[in-house]
């Protein structure tokens, strides 16, 4: 089934594109700026159709089947979405444009973020980060920032669940700061005495908390509100990771659970694309006290140049800013998407899309639970973590790898894997809210005919899969030996 | 599970063992199986000064990438260059070829108070319970 690269199919002279007859005189390119190091492919239109064509048949989103990615919330993704997204007074529009002739986008913009104020329970929402790890290194630069503003400069410490989604630490510690790991109970939330304990140590070195709620293993942190009076007793902000917003919209805020700032991630919980089709929105919330530190610009009124009735939609920097985090506004097109989305819903249809979520992931959860062990027996929310295949099967050498690659054969895309850590041979599956019934109990079905299958020949699983476009990938090999890139033989460079 | 008599342990599955009055350290035999093929080992400097129980670099596998604990506080005299290309020695020599650091320890009583190999193998039996 391998097929060529584009670079392998390339002849010499082959051209795919077809230039109008030149109507200005013709200028050569001054020669220094001439190369021909570039290993450029040519080859004709149809082999560019049927290269691509091919590759785009053998890859595998939401549009094709189930994608129970947990921490992902792969939905369904609207096609409305992308037609308003297309349409050409969006499409046409130049960022260099003056406000006066944009107001129509900065409309949408100032709407936008006004929803996710009410949604999150924020004061004010910047568009601004591209994604969710950048909206949580905006986040966490905001935290930094206020404690600095203050003259509180020794803050360097942030708090971070062991459960936590691995871009958290990573933020804290592209901000330059230490992170502190903070233990699960067994109850599978943050141990909180555990966190009062840390809390004393390191008192005057707090910066906050990142915390996801409900957490990586799908579980609503009960002790929230004890979570963030404890820390901001201390001094510190408490930091929300909106990853696993979805199946709290309509039914509880983060701004009134304690959060002070939280990323949404619009290409989750808002249904815009992502997992190649992005990109990716990870607008950022915050609490009155943080609001001055967004990153910029924001979409605000200006009432000197609004007229009765006629407001006027400017580009306005927060006071104490962070600064930009991205060229221009953020991700327009995604905003529009998410926009239609919240539009098209409404207040009771984000509830509904909450509900579901929830009862879509304990349904497929109560479906698995008697064949795969379940660490935390509770009602979860959106996702759940099972510790991989049953005891007997994980016996015979058969581990929760084998079981994602084989679900490939039955058509369906893995779960997300091996994570949280806390967690052995974690199988993470989130189904989102637009799965109907029968997609769930197919998939539960293959779940448990792949245990029978361990049972019966556990060299089918460790040969899985049989059926993908490509067998087991060698991923050892893949992470020791990097090859970043297609490399020409040397005869053909 | 291989064990190291020689050895002390953490609870971090960390080991550390004396050789001329410096105490070599490296991964248990327990810690290379639940990471499975380790591909990356981040090492500190030579001269770098560590507490004991802090983190020192980091291990990662097609899994997980976990940090690294010292078992005894101290100076960095020697690290294993070799696991730069070659990762998979953590695995196929846990307590050889696959060390990790060497320290010149600042408290030399601090290692006798690690676990010993029996009762390193009790924890590690109780901690999968």
């Amino acid at each position: 089934m391998s097929r060529p690269l584009i670079f392998e199919i390339s002849r010499p002279g082959r051209c795919a594109a077809s230039l109008p007859d030149l109507d200005v005189p013709r200028t050569e390119l001054p020669e220094e700026l001439l190369r021909d190091d570039l290993a450029l492919p040519e080859v004709s239109e149809g082999d560019l159709v049927r290269h691509y064509t091919h590759l785009s048949q053998m890859n595998y989103g939401v549009d094709t089947g189930f994608y129970p990615l947990g921490s992902c919330t792969m939905k369904h993704n609207p096609k409305i979405n992308e037609a308003m997204a297309r349409l050409p007074g969006f499409t046409n529009l130049h960022p260099y444009q003056d406000q006066e002739t944009v107001q129509g986008a900065l409309f949408l913009m100032h709407t936008l973020q006004a929803f996710l104020e009410e949604i999150g329970g924020f004061a004010t929402v910047s568009l601004q980060p591209a994604a969710g790890a950048q909206g949580e290194l905006a986040g966490v630069l905001m935290m930094r920032a206020y404690h600095q503003e203050r003259g509180d400069t020794a803050r360097n410490v942030m708090f971070v669940p062991d459960s936590a989604h691995g871009t958290n630490p990573a933020s804290t510690s592209m901000s330059g700061m230490e992170v502190v790991e903070i233990p699960s109970n067994q109850h599978g939330g943050v141990d909180l005495d555990a966190l009062t304990a840390a809390c004393q140590q390191h008192h005057e070195r707090l910066v906050g908390m990142m915390l996801t709620n409900p957490n990586t293993l799908g579980l609503f942190e009960r002790q929230v509100e004890e979570i963030c009076a404890v820390v901001h007793e201390h001094g510190g902000l408490m930091y929300g990771d909106g990853a696993n917003l979805n199946p709290l919209l309509g039914i509880a805020r983060p701004g009134d659970l304690g959060f002070d700032v939280l990323h949404y991630n619009l290409h989750k919980t808002f249904s815009t694309p992502h997992g190649g089709g992005g990109p990716g929105s990870g607008p950022v919330g915050a609490s009155p006290a943080l609001a001055d530190f967004l990153p910029g610009p924001i979409v605000k009124v200006d009432p000197d140049r609004s007229e009765e009735d006629l407001p006027f939609y400017a580009l306005w920097m927060p006071t104490h800013t962070i600064g930009r985090v991205k060229t221009f506004y953020g991700h327009f097109g995604v905003f529009v998407k998410a926009y239609t989305y919240i539009r098209m819903l409404g207040p009771e249809g984000l509830r509904r899309v909450g509900e579901y979520a929830v009862l879509n992931a304990n349904y497929l959860k109560e479906l698995l639970k008697g064949t795969y062990p379940l660490p935390h027996d509770r009602v979860c929310m959106h996702e759940f973590v099972l510790a991989g295949p049953p005891k007997d099967v994980q016996e015979a050498d058969v581990r929760t790898m084998d079981v994602a690659k084989r679900l490939m054969d039955y058509g369906f895309h893995p779960p997300t894997v091996y994570f949280p850590l806390i967690v052995d041979e974690a199988l993470m599956i989130e189904p989102t809210e637009t799965e109907n019934k029968e997609t769930l109990e197919a998939f539960a079905e293959a779940m448990l005919q792949i245990v029978a299958e361990a049972r019966d020949d556990p060299d089918i699983l460790h040969d899985a899969p049989l059926q993908a476009p490509v067998r087991r990938l060698d991923e050892v090999r893949a992470a020791r030996d990097l090859i970043l890139r297609w490399q020409p033989e040397e005869n053909e460079a | 599970m291989k064990l190291d008599p020689e050895a002390r342990y953490t609870e971090h599955h960390e080991w550390g063992r004396l050789v001329d009055d410096e105490v070599v350290c490296g991964i248990t035999d327990h810690a290379q199986e639940t990471l499975s093929d380790v591909v990356y080992v981040e090492l500190p400097m030579v001269g770098d000064v560590f507490d004991a129980g802090e983190p020192y670099g980091v291990v990662e596998s097609v899994k997980a990438a976990s940090d690294l604990y010292t078992p005894v506080g101290g100076e960095i005299t020697a690290v294993n260059e070799e696991l730069e290309s070659a990762p998979e020695l953590v695995n196929q020599d846990p307590y050889g070829d696959g060390w990790m650091i060497r320290i010149e320890p600042s408290d030399p009583d601090e290692l006798a108070e690690l676990m010993t190999a029996a009762e390193y193998e009790s924890f590690v039996g109780e901690e999968e319970g």
